[in-house]
């Protein structure tokens, strides 16, 4: 078990990749009640064309099926593993994102317990042509939601139209109609192939001992038999620089018009401190340029152009990258043409000052700070940036570290016209 | 477990609570201000928060008090409103990184407050009203936040269910405001009710972090001088007779039917029989192995989320669900049903040891964050009662499936809302 301290965070991190091939990341949390353990698959919705275990061609699974898979994973032949938790009071829950499937719990007490039976539930398949069939209807009832929710849609709507072949586009629950194709004989498939132990991440953090907590997790793995671990062989169309569409309106029962500008950007290629470079500095440069303090903000403000709802992330993952800026607006036309302008401006480096640089890093840092608050946000984050080959503690460190030619560099390089679209939320004329 | 306990000081105008913790890396100033909850004055109370971070006499643009925050290593500064059973509660929070984990930096708390006192004390004024152009902007931004309920079909389902079910009292008001009321506001009458808030709402200050008790008491005093004021004597809402379930039906475009069902009981947070109340709740409708998520979702495939939601300072219940509107008959049947089922004792030991099992999770897990512990205290405080977390605990554990089916036997349903997409062809 390697140790090591963040002293700037005061934090440690204790870390062994067991035999089996499985990364486990332990960080005591001093003073806090409770709990929260992650157990993780670098596995999500984009990847759905590979080489099934044991086999030698790739292939192509239905859109949703990652999503799906998290679901069923909680049934088990005597029933529901939330039951079991509940038991133990630990509160379960799972996600599935663009890359990853996790599962995790939180408790503040039989901490043991709900980690072992974590591994087993998620180690332990069980899907029957019934229990597939029967999730068709909750998940449905899922999607049809989102279908209702303008956020989601003006989102989803967006990425679409910025890829014209990446699975990112695939919305992450799949449609009522691709899911009815999902079969236990495919979940068993994705399962294999990517639920390896040498695939997967353990997260706990908490008021823990280390050693104890190593050696629960170690005597479970070693009681268990796995294939030989290998790496899958995943498969992604070539995706052109330009977006796909360059607009869509989308009509919905809503008072407030939604508008939101896409930026497609190179994925970048870098690995470790040099990636996380580039994602800093993205974030960086959407604050300056878009942030509560920019001269934009004011001025769109002041217009009436905007309201609080007014945002901007930048997503950066395996293969693909974006940002997306926007919110309500009266006038989503004149909104989405200034935010062009003002992205296309700052490719030239204009709007990007000194002042504004320093007090965009300040806030990041602080930021930063305040999420080594959540035992959730640790676990998480640690987790994303661990299977993108970065380190989550060196954030603050690369942030101090790093300088307004940076941001200026990143702007001139990934700012492109061509990966422009914008999406916009209508609402529906009455009859 | 980890128990924190607060130290308290009056002062003339309000109550400090200090909880010295060394567990985070900030430090967290939260002030709440109480006012009962009144047609007259919801829509300015909500509108009044945002005209505040507009502008103080110090950073006099919503640009320089933003850059004021972002200088102060991103310090968080919200306000919002909320409804608590009758009452309005503002709340205004600055959260400030602990310097001990930066460079060269010092006093980042005292500055933090600071700029609450700027916002509550000094905001900016143009001949003794807040200024016109700050006025425009806000009550616009306020329209469209009040306007977008809508475009949430969950939230407004949830909102027109109070609405309809509360007529007459006040609780139906949303803590949000009322566009109606929104565009007869004025600086200056928004002025006025702003110096009488400050001078009449009940006031409690909370301070969390790596803090002394004493000093930061003393320093609250000092930067929040709130004067001397009379106590709001609280008014008792009886709850209205339900004479008939009255059953409410709107249609949208949309595609998943919101079906949301109002319940009344007697039981309150004050009240001796909260702790069983909770458990009730949680056997119905809180949780994943509650009796609505088993057998609306599980059993039936009825609906991705079924729950019950539990307002214990109106003593209002909710049961929620999104389903497809064919099954419209099928769910609420199966709803009414499993109330019974709690009515009736029909509670397995189990359901009640998973349930207690969480509940008290979830209350050991609300002290790992300085919001969850400010509302457990603000609960007991507002509310008059002494239940500290560990009592709350004890009280829960001794709940029996005899006080569940007592307190269940209060719950009436009231009113039942649906709302529903188009029929389809």
């Amino acid at each position: 078990m390697k140790k090591t301290i963040f002293d700037q965070m005061n934090e440690t991190v204790y870390h062994e990749q067991l035999e089996n091939g499985l990364n486990v990341y332990i960080l005591p949390k001093v003073g806090f009640n409770k709990t929260y353990v992650t157990f993780t698959t670098n596995y999500g919705s984009i990847d759905n064309d590979f080489i099934p275990e044991g086999e030698t061609d790739f292939l192509h699974v239905p859109d949703g099926i990652a999503h799906f898979l998290e679901h069923k994973m909680f049934e088990k032949e005597d029933g529901d593993v939330f039951q079991k938790f509940s038991s133990q009071g630990a509160s379960a829950n799972a996600f599935t994102s663009f890359t990853r499937t996790a599962y995790l719990f939180s408790a503040t007490s039989n901490i043991k317990e709900n980690t072992e039976t974590l591994l087993d539930f998620v180690q332990a398949p069980y899907f029957t042509e019934q229990t597939v069939e029967k999730e068709k209807g909750i998940i449905g009832q899922e999607i049809r939601m989102y279908d209702d929710n303008p956020d989601w849609r003006v989102y989803f709507g967006l990425i679409e139209n910025l890829y014209k072949h990446h699975p990112v586009k695939i919305d992450i629950a799949g449609t009522v109609e691709s899911i009815a194709d999902i079969t236990k004989d495919y979940l068993y498939t994705c399962y294999e192939t990517f639920y390896h132990p040498a695939n997967m991440s353990l997260f706990i953090v908490g008021p823990v001992d280390p050693n104890e907590m190593m050696s629960l997790v170690r005597q479970n793995q070693s009681g268990k038999t796995f294939a030989e671990p290998k790496s899958v062989e995943r498969r992604f169309p070539n995706e052109p620089a330009e977006s796909a569409e360059k607009h869509r309106a989308i009509h919905m029962s809503v008072n407030t018009p939604k508008c939101e500008v896409g930026l497609k950007m190179p994925a970048s290629l870098k690995t470790g401190t040099e990636k996380l470079k580039v994602e800093l500095a993205a974030g960086l440069l959407l604050e300056i340029l878009f942030g509560k303090s920019a001269a934009f903000y004011e001025k769109s403000y002041n217009e009436g152009l905007i309201d609080d709802t007014f945002g901007f992330d930048y997503t950066g993952e395996r293969g693909f990258s974006f940002a997306l800026v926007g919110g309500d607006t009266d006038e989503p036309e004149k909104l989405a043409e200034r935010i062009k302008t003002q992205l296309l401006e700052a490719k030239d480096g204009q709007n990007i000052t000194d002042e504004s640089f320093n007090r965009a890093r300040k806030k990041k840092i602080g930021a930063q700070l305040r999420a080594f608050n959540s035992p959730e946000y640790i676990a998480n984050q640690f987790t994303r940036y661990q299977f993108n080959g970065l380190n989550l503690f060196e954030t603050v460190p690369v942030l101090e570290a790093m300088t307004i030619e940076d941001v200026i560099g990143l702007a001139e390089k990934m700012i492109q016209e061509e990966g422009f679209s914008s999406c916009f939320i209508l609402p529906k004329e009455t009859a | 477990m980890e128990e924190t306990r607060e130290q308290s000081f009056n002062q003339s105008g309000c109550h400090v609570h200090v909880i010295e913790t060394e567990k985070y890396k900030t430090n967290t100033v939260i002030v709440k201000m109480r006012a009962p909850l009144e047609q007259d004055t919801i829509t300015m109370r909500a509108l009044l928060p945002h005209v505040l971070q507009s502008g103080t006499e110090n950073a006099p643009s919503a640009t320089a008090f933003r850059s004021a925050l972002d200088e102060l290593y991103g310090a968080h500064f919200f306000a919002d409103s909320a409804k608590r059973g009758n009452e309005h509660v503002l709340t205004f929070t600055i959260d400030v990184a602990n310097e001990k984990f930066l460079h060269g930096e010092s006093n980042l708390f005292d500055q933090a407050l600071t700029i609450m006192s700027d916002v509550l004390f000094r905001p900016y004024l143009q001949e003794g009203a807040f200024s016109e152009q700050t006025m425009k902007q806000e009550k616009r931004s306020l329209q469209q936040r009040i306007r977008s309920i809508y475009d949430d079909k969950t939230r407004y389902a949830s909102m027109k269910l109070v609405e309809e079910m509360y007529k007459g009292d006040s609780y139906a008001l949303p803590a949000g405001g009322l566009l109606k009321e929104v565009e007869p506001i004025t600086a200056a009458s928004l002025h006025d009710y702003y110096k009488k808030t400050l001078a009449e709402d009940m006031i409690d200050i909370f301070v969390i972090g790596n803090v002394k008790a004493a000093d930061a008491a003393a320093k609250i005093e000092s930067h929040l001088p709130f004067k001397k004021r009379k106590a709001i004597l609280k008014e008792n809402y009886l709850s209205h007779k339900t004479e008939e379930i009255r059953v409410i039906r709107e249609m949208q475009d949309i595609n998943q039917g919101k079906l949301n069902i109002g319940c009344q009981t007697s039981i309150t947070y004050a009240d001796p029989q909260f702790a069983a109340m909770q458990v009730f709740n949680g056997v119905f409708g809180g949780f994943a192995h509650s009796k609505l998520f088993m057998n609306v979702r599980e059993k039936e495939s009825l609906a991705y989320y079924a729950a019950s939601r539990f307002d214990s300072h109106k003593g209002f219940l909710m049961m929620l669900a999104g389903i497809d509107q064919k099954n419209y008959d099928k769910t609420v049947q199966i709803m009414n049903e499993q109330l019974d089922e709690v009515k009736n004792g029909h509670i397995s030991d189990l359901e009640m040891d998973q349930t207690k099992a969480l509940l008290k999770n979830q209350l050991q897990e609300s002290a790992d964050t300085a919001r969850g512990m400010v509302e457990v205290l603000y609960n007991n405080i507002a509310a008059g009662v002494d239940r500290p977390i560990d009592k709350w605990i004890e009280e829960i554990d001794t709940v029996t499936k005899e006080e569940v089916s007592a307190v269940a036997k209060t719950v009436v349903v009231d009113t039942v809302y649906f709302l529903s997409g188009k029929e389809e062809a």
